[in-house]
Order: C-alpha cells, then sequence, then structure tokens
C-alpha cells in the first residue's frame, strides 16, 4: 500500500490482558499487547492459530472486557464495565467485518446496509437509502439492491457485510478472517473494496488473517505470537 | 417504525406457521372470553333488571328499637341526631312500618331517592272459578307502586288502567292465573283470616319470577288494609333510586334516617349475585386457560427463535444495537402477535355474542328468558386484553431478557471458531 496514512491515532491499546477458557483449559490469551492503530491506514495481525489474534479483535471493538489494560478511542480511555457506552461507540466509531458475513437472511442487501443507520438515527429515511445505495454501488452491487442475502454469492454476501461495517461512517473498521471463506478472486475482490473505501473515508483498519498475499497488500503488517506482538 | 420494530416485523414474519398458531389462540381466547362474560353478566344484568322492576331498589321494613346503649352524636341544641354508631344486633324489630307516610316524606330528602310506595301484605286463600289456591296479598297505591316498579310493563293481559278505576279489582300472577284457570273478568273470592271479599281480574301480570308469579295477586291498598283488617300502618315500604349502585349506602342513610330496616337489592340478593360472581370468575379461568395455552406456545417459538437468532442479535449487538434494543424486538414480536389477536378476537367475540343473543332459550326460575341474555360492555373487551397481555407479556418477556444477555463475543467466537 503506498499512500500515506494521516498518523492520527484512532484506537489505541495499552497493557492488553485477557484469559480464555475455566478452570484446568484456562489460558493466558493476550499478555500485555500494546497497540496503535492510525486514521487511513491498513494493518493486519498475522499469526498462528490461537495466538490471541481474533480476541485481540473483539476486545479493541469493545465486544468483550480485558482483565488489565485500556483501550482508547479517538484518544478518549473508554471505561471498562460499561456495556451502554460500549454500544454507543461501537455504533458511531466501530465497523466490523466477520470472516461469515452475518447478514440478516430477512433483509435485502440495502436493508441491511441501512441497519446501523437506523440505529444511530442521525439520517431520514431517504439519506439511509441514497447512502446504502451509494455503497453497494461503490462495490459493485448497484444491480441487487433488493436481493435477498440468500440470492447473493458468498463473495456479494461478504461485501454487502463490508457496506454495512462501513455505514456509520466509522472510525476504525476491524475485520476478522473478512475473506476466509472466499476463494482468491472473490478474496481480492473484497479486500479491494475493504481497503478502497476505507482509505478514501480516513478510516483505520485491522485485519486479522491468515492469507499471506492480503498481508502483504497491507501498510502494516504485525506478527502474533503466544499472545503477544513480536518485531 | 423503530429498527426494533422493524426487525420484530421480519422474524414474525420468517415463522409463519407457528405464529399464527399463537395469533389463532389468542384470537379464540380473546372471543371466548368476552362471549362468556357477555353471557354471565347478560344474565346477571337481567336478574338485577327484574328484581329491581319487581321489588324495588330499597324496601323499608321493620321498626328497630335500641336494646342496648347506641352512640349518637349530637350537633343541636334539641339533641336530634343526624349521626348514629350502632349495628342490627344490637336491636329488636317490631314488624311493620307503623307511620309510612312521615317516613316518605322524611326519605324523599335524600337525592337519590326517586319514588316510594307503601305495601300492606298478607296471606290469603283463593277460590277461583274451577279452582282454589293460596295467595299473598300486595295491597298498593297504584300510582305510587307504578313509579317503584315496571308493573304496567308486566301486565301481559288486561290493562292497568282497567285496575286503576276497578276499586275491587285485583291483579294475579301468571302461574297463579294458569293455576286457579282464570282469566280477566273472571270473579274471585279471596278469604283473609276473618274477612272475605270478592275481587275481580282486571289483569295478568308476568315478572319471570315463577316464585312471585304463583302466589302474588294486587289489590288496591285501601281493600287490602279491609280485607287484613290493617287499617293504617303497611308491611314495608318499596323504594326506587335515581342510582341503583348507591342502594346500600342510601339503605344505610334511611335505617340512620327513620330507624327502621331497610334492606338494599344487593342484600336480599346477595346468594344469586354471588352465584353469578363465582360463574363469571369461573368462565373466566376456564377461558384463560385458552390464552395460557397459546402463551406457552408463544413462549416455545420466541425461544427457538433466539436460539436461531443468536448470530443475528450478535451482529445487531456489535453494530450498536443495545440491549434494550435486542429485548424490544422479543418483547414487540408478542406485542404484535397481541395487538393482532385482540383484533381478531375482538370481532370474532362480538360476532359470537351477537350470534348467541339470537339463539332461542326458554328460561323459567329466577327469570324468564326467551332467548339468550347477552351483557354488551366495553369492559369485557378490556378485561379480556388485559389477560392476553399479561399471558403474551409473560411469554415474551423471558426470551426477550435471555437475547438481552447474549454476549456478541462470546457467539461471534464461538461461531467464527
Amino acid at each position: 500500500m503506498s499512500e500515506v496514512a494521516d498518523r492520527t491515532i484512532a484506537l489505541e491499546c495499552r497493557g492488553i490482558h485477557k484469559h480464555l477458557g475455566e478452570g484446568a483449559s484456562r489460558v493466558h490469551v493476550l499478555k500485555g499487547v500494546n497497540l496503535k492503530l492510525y486514521r487511513g491506514e491498513v494493518s493486519a495481525i498475522v499469526g498462528p492459530s490461537g495466538c490471541g489474534k481474533s480476541t485481540l479483535l473483539y476486545l479493541l471493538g469493545l465486544l468483550d472486557r480485558q482483565e488489565q489494560g485500556s483501550i482508547f478511542i479517538n484518544e478518549q480511555e473508554v471505561p471498562l464495565n460499561r456495556d451502554g457506552v460500549h454500544t454507543e461507540l461501537r455504533c458511531e466509531y466501530i465497523g466490523f467485518v466477520f470472516q461469515f458475513h452475518f447478514l440478516l437472511p430477512e433483509f435485502s442487501a440495502m436493508e441491511n446496509v441501512m441497519l446501523p443507520m437506523r440505529k444511530l438515527g442521525r439520517l431520514s429515511l431517504q439519506e439511509m437509502q441514497a447512502r446504502a445505495q451509494s455503497l453497494l454501488e461503490d462495490i459493485r452491487l448497484g444491480d441487487k439492491l433488493h436481493r435477498l442475502p440468500s440470492q447473493l454469492s458468498g463473495g456479494e454476501q461478504q461485501r454487502v457485510a463490508i457496506a454495512r461495517a462501513l455505514a456509520n461512517q466509522p472510525s476504525i473498521l476491524l475485520a476478522d478472517e473478512p475473506t476466509g471463506n472466499l476463494d482468491v478472486k472473490n478474496s481480492l475482490m473484497v479486500f479491494d473494496s475493504l481497503t478502497r473505501l476505507a482509505k478514501e473515508k480516513g478510516q483505520a483498519v485491522l485485519i486479522v488473517t491468515h492469507n499471506p498475499d492480503i498481508a502483504r497488500k497491507c501498510d502494516r503488517t504485525l506478527r502474533m505470537e503466544d499472545g503477544l506482538f513480536k518485531e | 417504525m423503530t429498527p426494533s420494530i422493524a426487525i420484530a416485523v421480519r422474524f414474525l414474519l420468517a415463522k409463519k406457521r407457528s405464529m399464527l398458531m399463537s395469533l389463532t389462540g389468542i384470537s379464540f381466547g380473546v372471543a371466548f372470553f368476552i362471549v362468556t362474560q357477555a353471557q354471565v353478566s347478560g344474565f346477571k344484568e337481567y336478574f338485577i333488571d327484574t328484581v329491581l322492576a319487581t321489588d324495588g331498589a330499597i324496601r323499608i321494613s321493620d321498626k328497630m328499637q335500641p336494646i342496648m346503649t347506641s352512640l349518637e352524636a349530637s350537633t343541636t341544641e334539641g339533641g336530634k341526631s343526624s349521626f348514629m354508631v350502632g349495628n342490627r344486633e344490637n336491636y329488636r324489630f317490631i314488624e311493620g312500618v307503623e307511620f309510612p307516610n312521615k317516613i316518605i316524606e322524611s326519605i324523599r330528602e335524600l337525592p337519590n331517592v326517586y319514588a316510594a310506595s307503601p305495601v300492606v301484605t298478607g296471606n290469603v286463600y283463593i277460590r277461583g272459578p274451577l279452582r282454589n289456591g293460596s295467595g299473598f296479598v300486595y295491597g298498593i297505591s297504584l300510582e305510587d307502586h307504578l313509579a317503584v316498579s315496571a308493573l304496567e310493563d308486566q301486565i301481559i293481559e288486561g290493562t292497568v288502567d282497567d285496575f286503576r278505576s276497578t276499586p275491587m279489582g285485583i291483579l294475579i300472577g301468571s302461574k297463579l292465573a294458569a293455576r286457579l284457570q282464570a282469566r280477566v273478568g273472571d270473579s274471585l273470592l279471596v278469604q283473609a283470616v276473618d274477612q272475605r271479599s270478592r275481587f275481580h281480574v282486571t289483569g295478568i301480570y308476568e315478572t319471570g319470577v315463577s316464585e312471585i308469579d304463583k302466589v302474588r295477586v294486587f289489590l288496591h291498598i285501601g281493600q287490602a288494609r279491609s280485607l287484613l283488617k290493617r287499617p293504617h300502618g303497611a308491611s314495608f315500604i318499596q323504594v326506587s333510586l335515581f342510582d341503583r349502585s348507591k342502594a346500600p349506602s342510601d339503605a344505610q342513610a334511611i335505617e340512620n334516617l327513620t330507624r327502621h330496616f331497610a334492606a338494599s337489592w344487593q342484600e336480599r340478593e346477595k346468594s344469586w349475585l354471588q352465584f353469578f360472581y363465582v360463574i363469571g370468575l369461573s368462565a373466566a379461568i376456564t377461558v384463560s386457560a385458552i390464552l395460557l395455552t397459546s402463551g406457552l406456545g408463544m413462549f416455545n417459538t420466541l425461544a427457538m427463535i433466539v436460539m436461531e437468532k443468536t448470530r443475528e442479535i450478535a451482529i445487531l449487538r456489535s453494530m450498536g444495537y443495545t440491549r434494550r434494543d435486542i429485548s424490544n424486538i422479543f418483547i414487540w414480536q408478542g406485542m404484535i402477535v397481541l395487538i393482532l389477536g385482540s383484533m381478531i378476537g375482538f370481532s370474532f367475540g362480538a360476532a359470537m355474542t351477537y350470534g348467541i343473543s339470537n339463539i332461542p332459550i326458554g328460561v323459567r326460575g329466577i327469570f324468564t328468558a326467551e332467548r339468550f341474555v347477552v351483557n354488551w360492555s366495553l369492559l369485557h373487551y378490556i378485561y379480556a386484553a388485559l389477560v392476553a397481555t399479561v399471558v403474551v407479556l409473560f411469554a415474551s418477556l423471558a426470551p426477550a431478557r435471555r437475547a438481552a444477555r447474549l454476549v456478541p463475543g462470546d457467539v461471534i467466537r464461538g461461531t467464527a471458531s
């Protein structure tokens, strides 16, 4: 990636610790992780299975709670045990793309993209429809706005999920193996859509991936091993 | 439409068959609740109307004489009190009303009293043209009595004018007339203890209450006094009210004012009223079982949806939907079924109530009814909706809480791995 990020920190974590499991199977997954994500920069986390990549992603996305350490969004520390605050921050500042698209099967592509906007409630219905249409056209799905997820291919479903993640123009985009379920052609298409749109809008993107080609295309690659980033 | 409602509608439509079953159950439950209450309260209201049309709202009868000291509060120099604390156990009762006109004059001061009629009663033996039988005389002042009863409307043969214009006229109940084989225009010999007189049947009435129609006869009060050798006083005073529901407090006020025993219709008919109450309650409980069963079905369906939609719930949470939003999605599903079910139930219930009111039956006994008696009351619809609301709320709250408690990270991690 050749474009230069504006070096404004969108998300930072300091000294994150997290265990998973119970009793004898309890594992110390994250052992004091530090990370900064900059606006307009696409970062990748690579590493072996079970090293804590996805766990870190969910913590950074406020979907889970760390046992120790702090997370800062737009340089403001996120309080640890405030589910309401976490939900508001997710709504406004964070977009997620998962390995599986997780589209709501009862809603069309456009309606799925509108779901985050309807929750945020800053746009009128017409504005939401226009924005959803624009996002879907950007990822070349302008002719499939009203199709249900079941009427789309795997790659198309994942691209709709990307449009949905970008719906509220979040400053942070977190993607957990976004191409893990796709073939090579669709993987590249999804990755291109994700990074192009994020860069255009100056968003900080963090991708967890096992795909070395995808990792190489990112501005920065972070290798995680045994719960810590390795230089 | 809020996003929670929009999602609730789509989730519901995705489970059409299960939700249709719940909807049908709620609709039937609401409809049957309305129909049963309409019938029970219909018969109850009809019974009350019959009682009031026949025996009035209040009866003032025996004089109450204190046998123990009772507390009186005097506010005037003369010591006349309008306030007295006591109960009926502290009195002995002297039969009849000695000065009915004075009492009627004093109770007319009460704002809810519409009219009052003195009545002289006594047992008689009646000899008809073909057969004989016992009867019970009501000596009435006709104009007064028409104001405290529906006697005029109850006359099925002859007219009240014939009775008015015939000093020796007699009105007899339909069942007594049948027993005596007497008709309008016949002459009856009415015999009291040591007095007898001949009367002309000027009318046959029917209250619908068998016990009344087979013994009660109406005479002009003067003739009754002469026959029963009771030249003054009255056996009781029948009182009608503007607002029948206030009869117990008015009866108490009359007792305090006149020191005569006064019984409201609610006190006189307590056992029948309790019977109707129990029947109504029993019907409501039975029909609520239908609603409860539907509620269980709905609980099942919603619990299934929560289990099937954990990923969707997690993704909604990741987008910024709060626990309350998630909870509302499931509560709204219940509410949509409730609103639709209640609307359908209201319509179906009203249609069934109308249909039932046209079914011919021949009820005889405590009242007479040719068709099913129903009571059209908005309260039945409100109560039915309330019961359905409670059931649906219980059915949707537990799945809603479970959905709201899901931790999105756990769900997504579990699925992804």
